[in-house]
Parts: structure tokens; C-alpha cells; sequence
């Protein structure tokens, strides 16, 4: 292998390395803070929490985000929670069981010194967000409630009803508008960014010096200059088309950084949300989340008989007239210990198991029951509603079912994306100088993220994990003058968009962006779904070769590039999701094992588990950009687990 | 449960700020109900693209009512007819066979028209940026549980924190005020101790700065709070009122 993947762990036992690399790191100090430009794309949990942070550093931030306000970024829509190890229980949590829990959740495949680095810092964002006014919810003695999630046995979760997300990145935008209001971030909303412009230093390597992007009103390409690049913009999920993603989520900036060589890690780990509303129709723009928090109270079930399947699956039996006995409540019939909060993995394989047996509870035989009668029986209806009000209000306005009254129909849908751009430790891509953060990132969830870890990892990522190491970086850039967009890489880099999209205006076809899309997304879950074989990722690079050619060949895109144009966006998207793709088939056919989000079907025990190979993947596969058309190629990062045992996950006992 | 409907839309088209805009009809058949109205949009528009036709621009992003970036203004309603719901929650079993559904903007000063029904709400940024936020930097604060709150302010702080930022209150009002917005963080922060401290410098200046950005006054006629989808209570009006006069009174 040419090239060797330093991950720049700091030396030290576990529990000391970030300690120690703060008390080492290099600074910048106040007055040459002020001279140093950070681009920071995306404004979700962590690039907001980034931009608001380095800002009140003393950095010159921009902070670019494609929606009409940094407050609408789809972080906003995570429910359930936020997960520190604060131990305010009293029920055996620490750091050490956070680091542990989500180490053995990821099926052991993250980093150790990032994860227990991830645990350590959990405690501080809490105490930050409450400093910001997020209004966590509460005992009726003034203390902090928590709740369960998935994947633990402590209740170590924050939130704030079932929005949790929204007001952890309302905290974040307002820390961001004050920074804002103090002159040291400028905001760029409705701006995309079109590819990321390197350029040499004087010992001949690429250093990330500033973006392309396109303002989405105007239509205008613009270049913007900085001492470095932070992308933070979010997951890939959008590939399969139906998500629970936002409409606009999309994984065109790190698909730019990774054609200019920056490495993209694990792009096969994709985690399927067990507790979705189905799909109910082919005109259907997106998938709802109803939040594990759910799984606390709600019990999931079908029925025992196959015969009482069927009747359901014909709409001749109401699922109400059931009883008890006659149904399977599979999860806690196969995971006693865990119950209904097994890990989200494990909960979607297993209804997935349950529905290709037939045991399926709605038209589609692809649903299952998610009841909260024994829980209304249990605390009653007040207190459900009290907990979960808004959810089930949610879910009644879409299926037009009372949740009080009829069990929920719930089955997975692609919702969060593990893999995506290789950083060390330091953040800091394969590129000098581009950070990744948030969900872009690949770092810390392994092969599976528990719930009420992804805002975690925000928010740690931009408020004390970058704010720290870029200044590692950006110390010996203090003599560095900013830099002109006049410089030809800008223009090369500009010229290479503007050629871009005329090929996409000019290829005048007959199909949609939507429809090609449908069709992407149709093969990603077809064969990039659940459960994969190697049959079923080769079909896929195939068929994935075949949609780019439709793409270049028939795509319509009305209007003109040179204005508001939605449809070029969406375009521009979509042919970075058909690489995502790619990149998913070629990871999930290299990895010959079973662990985590990523199931392939030759590798898992005689219950059905995940069996992974130790012997053979304990690596991060980190896959180089080769050029148009060409196979990408791996690299790979070993992983060696120092302090805790490699064991089998175990959620039975 | 499924059915299909057939009904016309009347959309507005405005192709930028400063040009005419017009009613345009769309006959719209054989919808099935359970879709949802923003998919009925894009239903619409697969249609105009492959006749060659521009399609209808509007904000959308989450579709799951949360992230504030749908709008519209349906049958005079704005988010339609379902109550505390956002326009991507509305479904189209609200509508009847042969109905007739009228599509608009935002209407209103401080949110100028961008293209047919997507319009420009950075003003609400600049209020937040006058003064919605507490004075913190990262670090250094104290810990989490070291100033307890009464559940009660709790869930007041977080009925008020819930609001979106969709601009609905400022298009029901006929003033055109932003005053449901504004008093929803003031109160949130307000209502909190963190937020207590420069409560009244906050409230003085995001007023200020809604004033500024040619928003209109509060006259108390509840088209807001009966129009807002997350249903934000107009008492945070009443507690910016009163925030904004003990801060007068202390100058």
C-alpha cells in the first residue's frame, strides 16, 4: 500500500489522551485569530455550534448554509435526545459505560480514543446548552429528566419533548446570530457550495484554501477564500430517495472534497431507523421518523399465527381483537435483556426477519405493530400523552389512525449514514486543511449509531472538539496572508462548475430529476438495502452505471443556470447521490462480514445475528477517488482495541 | 381509507420581486387523498417539467412540520385549513372532489416575494441577531443541574421555545406584525434564569429591531396565535409586554 494513514492518536492510557493533547496542541492567540478566515459549510448542530464557537474564538467565520436560515438545517428534526454521561440517575453511568456502550453499539468498528473522547465531553454540552436557555426537560424538583435509549441499560438521555434536536440547534443558531451580531461570522443562507479549491504550499502539498458556490437566487457562481475549510454538512442518506432525511439533505459537499482526494470511510455503514411510518404510495416524497424514544413505552409485536397476518394484510381483522397470547413480541421473545431498546440494527433486521417470514401487519406485508395500549393500561392516557403527545399527533394527521386507540404501524427507512469523510483525530481530512464534522464525518458511530448519539457527536464536533484542534492546524498559517479568489486555482475551480452545469442544462432529455432519483433510490434499497450480498452489490454497480448514463443522457432540467433554478440544484445533487452509490456498493462488497448497519447476507450466525470477521475487517476502509469513471481504491486503517475486549454483541442477556 | 380526488388549483406565479405576479389555474385529477399536499405539489410539478414548462417554486425542506421552511398561504388560511399543523403536514383527505384551492405567498412587508410562492424571511435572522440569545461563549459555564428550574417554567420556556420560525403568524396578521415571534423567544429566555439575566436588554432590542424592518404593531386581534402551526400562545405576547415596560421603566 503507497500510503499510510496516520490517525494522530496522542500516546497515553485512554483516558488521558485528550487532556494530554490539549495541554500540548499548539495556540493561536487573540491577536492573530483576527487574521485568519475559517469557511464553515453547513449550519446544522455542528457547524453551527462551530461557526458560533470559533467566532467567539476571535476567527473570521463564514458560515454557508443552503437553506433561507441556519435554523432550518435538518438537525432540527432529530427527536428524541441527547445522551451525557452525567450520571444525574444515580444508575452506574460514566464515561467509561458511555465510551463502552457506544463502542459495542458501533459493533466495533469506531476509534477508541475518539469515542472516549466523544463520552468525555457529552458532560459539557449539556452544561452548555442549559447556559444557552434550552429548556431540557425537568423534574418537579428542578433537576434534569432523563429517559432510555436504544443500546444502553442506564437512562442517560436530555431532552426536550420530542424536539429535541430543534432546540439543541436553536441554542446552537442563537449562539451562532450573536457571534453574527458581533461582526466575527458572516452569514451566506441560500448558497451551495459547488467544490472545494485547493492550493499548493511552498513545499508543493494541496491545502484547502476556499470554496465555489453557487448563490441559489441569483444563480451566480461565486468564490469565497479561507485559511481553511469546514464541511459539516450532514449524511448521505438521500440516496435511497425516501429517507427520513430533509428534502434538501444531500451529500454533494463531501462527494467534492472526496473528488479532489479526500478520503471517504465506510460509506456501506448506513443505519436503517426501525420505528418509520411505511411507505404508502409511489408519489410519496419522504419517510417519517417516529422516534425510538417510543420503544420506552410502546411494545412491538405481530401476530403469532400467520393466518391473523393474512387477515390483517386483507384488512379483515382489526389488529385490536388479538389477544395477548396470540401475539409475538418478537423482540422481547428474542433479546430478554434489552426488550424493545435493542440497538436500532438489530431492531430493523429483526422486523425485516419477521415480515419475509410473512408475519408483515398491513396491504404491503411490510410493517409491524408498535402498541402503547399496555403502556396506556400502565400510566395512563395523560401521561402517555404527556410524554409523546406530539409524535402521535404527528402520526394520526399522516395515516388518519388514532394511536390511542389502534397500535402503530412502524417498519425501517434509511435515516442516518455512519461512514462518510475520513478525519483523524484532529478532524482533519486526508486533505491539510479541510476538517469534517457532524454526521459528514466518519468518526465515531462504527458500523451503528446508538439513538441520542448524533446530536452528541454534533455538538461535541463544533463546540469542544475543533474548536481545539484546528488551532493545531491554523498556528503555523498565522504568517499567511488572506488569500485572493483572483488566484487561478479559483478560477480552474470556477471554470470546472460553470462547465458542470452546462453540460447538465444542455443535455435537454425527457426524464425528471425526480424520476431518475426514484429510480436510484429504487435500486439503492433494492440492492444497497438490509440486507446485501455480493450478487446483490454487483447487480447494483451495474444498474448504478446504467442510471448515470439516463442521468447524462435523458435528464430535463427547465429554466436557465443563470437564475433560481430548483430543478439544477436538485440535478447537481443527484449526480453526486449516483456516486454515493457507488461508493456504497464497492464498501459493501468489500467488506465480506456482517456487522452493525451493514448485513450481508453469507455472514451471520444460525439465529440470524451479524457475524462479523475480526480477523479480516477491523479496518476502516477508506476509498481514494481514482478519476471519472474509474474504480476507486482502499485503503485501509487499522483498528487495535487497547482497552476494551472485541466481543460478540450481546443484547440476549 | 384511499380515494382519489380531482379539484383545481389556482397557484401564484411571480417570476422575482419586483415583476407582476398572477393567479394561474391548474386542473389537478385522480389525486389520491393520502398524499400529502406538498406531494401533490410535486405531482403538479413533474407534470409542468416534462411538458417543458418551469415548475411552481416553494420552501420546503423537513416534511415533517419542524424545520419552518414550508409557508403557504391555502384557502386564506395560511398552512391551510388543518390547525396546528405546518403546510407539509396538511393531507389531501382536508379537500373535497371538485374543490377549488387557492395557493399564495406569504404576504407581508418585511417577507418580500422571491419567486412564485417562496419568499424572503432573513428578517427573522436580523431579530434573532438584535438580541435572541443569552450572553454565553463556549465554556466556562456553570453545571447543568446547579440552578434548579420548576418543571412548571420549564414547560412554559419550551411551549414558547417551539415555535418554527415559518413566518405564519406575520402572514395571518393583518398589521403585518411579528410580534407572536419575537415574544416566543423573548418569553422562552425570559421565563428562564439563564435567560433572566439580560432579559430586558432583549427585549428592547429585538422590538427595536422588528420596528426597524418595517413590521407592523400588535393590536390584539389573536389572527396569529389561531394561525401559528405549533400553536405558540399570544400570553407571550402579554410577557414581552410586559418585559419591554419594566425595561422601559428601569431607563
Amino acid at each position: 500500500m503507497a500510503k499510510k494513514i496516520d490517525s494522530k492518536i496522542p500516546e497515553g492510557p485512554l483516558a488521558e489522551k485528550w487532556t494530554n493533547y490539549k495541554a500540548h496542541q499548539k495556540l493561536v492567540n487573540p491577536a492573530n485569530k483576527r487574521k485568519l478566515d475559517i469557511i464553515i459549510v453547513g449550519s446544522g448542530l455542528a457547524g453551527a455550534s462551530a461557526a458560533a464557537t470559533l467566532g467567539d474564538l476571535g476567527f473570521k467565520v463564514k458560515c454557508f448554509c443552503i437553506q433561507d436560515s441556519p435554523r432550518r438545517a435538518h438537525s432540527i428534526a432529530a427527536q428524541g435526545g441527547i445522551n451525557a454521561a452525567k450520571n444525574y440517575q444515580n444508575d452506574g453511568d460514566s464515561v467509561y459505560r458511555l465510551f463502552y456502550d457506544t463502542i459495542k453499539g458501533g459493533d466495533y468498528r469506531s476509534r477508541e480514543a475518539n469515542v472516549y473522547r466523544l463520552a468525555e465531553v457529552s458532560n459539557n454540552i449539556i452544561d452548555q446548552c442549559v447556559a444557552q436557555g434550552v429548556p431540557f426537560a425537568r423534574e418537579y424538583g428542578g433537576t434534569l429528566a432523563n429517559r432510555s435509549f436504544g443500546g444502553a441499560q442506564v437512562s442517560r438521555t436530555f431532552y426536550a419533548r420530542g424536539q429535541t434536536g430543534q432546540q439543541l440547534l436553536l441554542g446552537a443558531y442563537s449562539a451562532l446570530s450573536r457571534q453574527v451580531k458581533l461582526g466575527n461570522v458572516e452569514l451566506f443562507t441560500r448558497c451551495e457550495m459547488l467544490d472545494v479549491v485547493l492550493i499548493k504550499d511552498e513545499n508543493g502539498e494541496n491545502r484547502a484554501r476556499g470554496i465555489i458556490y453557487r448563490d441559489l437566487v441569483t444563480g451566480e457562481i461565486k468564490r469565497c477564500s479561507a485559511h481553511a475549510v469546514v464541511i459539516g454538512t450532514g449524511g448521505y442518506g438521500n440516496a435511497y430517495f425516501l429517507s427520513t432525511n430533509a428534502m434538501g439533505s444531500n451529500g454533494s459537499a463531501a462527494i467534492q472534497c472526496y473528488r479532489k482526494g479526500a478520503w471517504f470511510a465506510n460509506p456501506a455503514f448506513a443505519q436503517i431507523h426501525p420505528t418509520c411510518i411505511p411507505v404508502h404510495g409511489d408519489k410519496q416524497s419522504k419517510l417519517t421518523l417516529m422516534s425510538e424514544s417510543l420503544r420506552n413505552d410502546g411494545r412491538i409485536w405481530v401476530p403469532k399465527k400467520l393466518e391473523d397476518a393474512k387477515a390483517l394484510q386483507a384488512g379483515t381483522l382489526n389488529p385490536n381483537d388479538i389477544p395477548d397470547e396470540d401475539r409475538d413480541f418478537y423482540l422481547e421473545r428474542r433479546y430478554p435483556a434489552f426488550g424493545n431498546l435493542v440497538p436500532r440494527d438489530v431492531a430493523s433486521r429483526a422486523a425485516k426477519e419477521r415480515c419475509d417470514k410473512g408475519f408483515g401487519v398491513n396491504n404491503t406485508g411490510l410493517a409491524v405493530f408498535l402498541d402503547f395500549k399496555y403502556a396506556i393500561q400502565r400510566l395512563g392516557k395523560d401521561v402517555v400523552a404527556d410524554k409523546y403527545g406530539n409524535l402521535f399527533d404527528m402520526y394520526q394527521e399522516i395515516t388518519d389512525v388514532n394511536p390511542y386507540e389502534n397500535p402503530m404501524m412502524i417498519f425501517p427507512a434509511i435515516h442516518y449514514t455512519m461512514g462518510g469523510i475520513w478525519v483523524d483525530y484532529e478532524l482533519q481530512t486526508s486533505i491539510k486543511g479541510l476538517f469534517a464534522i457532524g454526521e459528514c464525518n466518519f468518526s465515531d458511530h462504527g458500523a451503528n449509531r446508538l439513538g441520542a448519539s448524533a446530536l452528541m457527536q454534533g455538538l461535541a464536533d463544533g463546540y469542544f472538539v475543533l474548536p481545539y484542534t484546528i488551532q493545531n492546524y491554523l498556528s503555523d498559517q498565522i504568517q499567511v496572508p488572506r488569500f485572493s479568489t483572483d488566484l487561478p486555482e479559483f478560477k480552474a475551480a470556477e471554470d470546472g462548475v460553470k462547465e458542470q452545469i452546462e453540460k447538465i442544462m444542455n443535455i435537454k432529455g425527457k426524464r425528471s430529476v425526480d424520476s431518475i432519483h426514484k429510480e436510484l433510490g429504487h435500486i439503492m434499497w433494492e440492492y444497497v438495502g438490509m440486507g446485501r450480498t455480493k450478487e446483490s452489490l454487483e447487480t447494483a454497480l451495474k444498474k448504478l452505471e446504467e442510471v448515470e448514463k439516463t442521468f447524462w443522457s435523458d435528464l430535463r432540467v427547465p429554466g436557465q443556470a443563470d437564475t433560481l433554478n430548483v430543478e439544477l440544484e436538485k440535478a447537481l445533487r443527484l449526480r453526486d447521490f449516483i456516486e454515493v452509490g457507488k461508493l456504497m456498493a464497492y464498501d459493501g462488497l468489500n467488506r465480506e462480514e456482517s456487522c452493525g448497519g451493514h448485513f450481508r447476507e453469507e455472514y451471520q450466525t444460525p439465529e440470524g445475528e451479524a457475524l462479523r470477521q475480526d480477523d479480516k475487517f477491523s479496518y476502516v476502509a477508506c476509498w481514494e477517488y481514482q478519476g471519472a469513471g474509474k474504480a476507486p481504491e482502499l485503503l485501509k486503517e487499522p483498528l487495535n482495541y487497547e482497552y476494551i475486549k472485541v466481543q460478540t454483541r450481546n443484547y440476549k442477556n | 381509507m384511499d380515494k382519489n380526488i380531482s379539484f383545481t388549483l389556482k397557484v401564484w406565479r411571480q417570476r422575482g420581486p419586483k415583476e407582476k405576479g398572477q393567479f394561474v389555474s391548474y386542473p389537478m385529477t385522480d389525486i389520491p387523498t393520502d398524499t400529502s399536499f406538498l406531494e401533490m405539489l410535486d405531482i403538479l410539478n413533474e407534470q409542468l417539467i416534462n411538458k417543458g414548462e418551469e415548475p411552481i417554486v416553494f420552501d420546503h425542506d423537513c416534511r415533517e412540520g419542524i424545520c419552518g421552511m414550508c409557508s403557504l398561504y391555502i384557502n386564506g388560511h395560511a398552512h391551510g385549513p388543518a390547525t396546528g399543523a405546518t403546510t407539509c403536514q396538511l393531507y389531501m383527505r382536508r379537500f373535497k372532489d371538485g374543490d377549488v384551492i387557492t395557493v399564495e405567498p406569504w404576504r407581508s412587508a418585511g417577507f418580500p416575494i422571491i419567486r412564485d410562492l417562496m419568499v424572503d424571511r432573513s428578517a427573522y435572522d436580523k431579530i434573532m441577531q438584535a438580541g435572541g440569545y443569552t450572553s454565553v461563549n463556549t465554556g466556562g459555564v456553570p453545571d447543568a443541574n446547579s440552578i434548579p428550574i420548576s418543571k412548571e417554567k420549564a414547560d412554559l420556556a419550551m411551549d414558547a421555545a417551539s415555535c418554527i420560525g415559518c413566518g405564519a403568524c406575520v402572514a395571518a396578521c393583518k398589521n403585518g406584525s411579528a410580534m407572536l415571534f419575537v415574544s416566543a423567544k423573548v418569553s422562552q429566555l425570559a421565563l428562564l434564569p439563564q435567560g433572566q439575566v439580560e432579559a430586558a436588554r432583549r427585549a428592547k432590542a429585538m422590538i427595536a429591531k422588528m420596528d426597524e424592518l418595517g413590521f407592523g404593531n400588535c393590536t390584539n386581534t389573536r389572527a396569529c396565535e389561531a394561525e401559528c402551526p405549533k400553536c405558540v400562545s399570544i400570553s407571550n405576547i402579554a410577557r414581552l409586554n410586559r418585559e419591554f415596560i419594566c425595561a422601559k421603566l428601569k431607563d
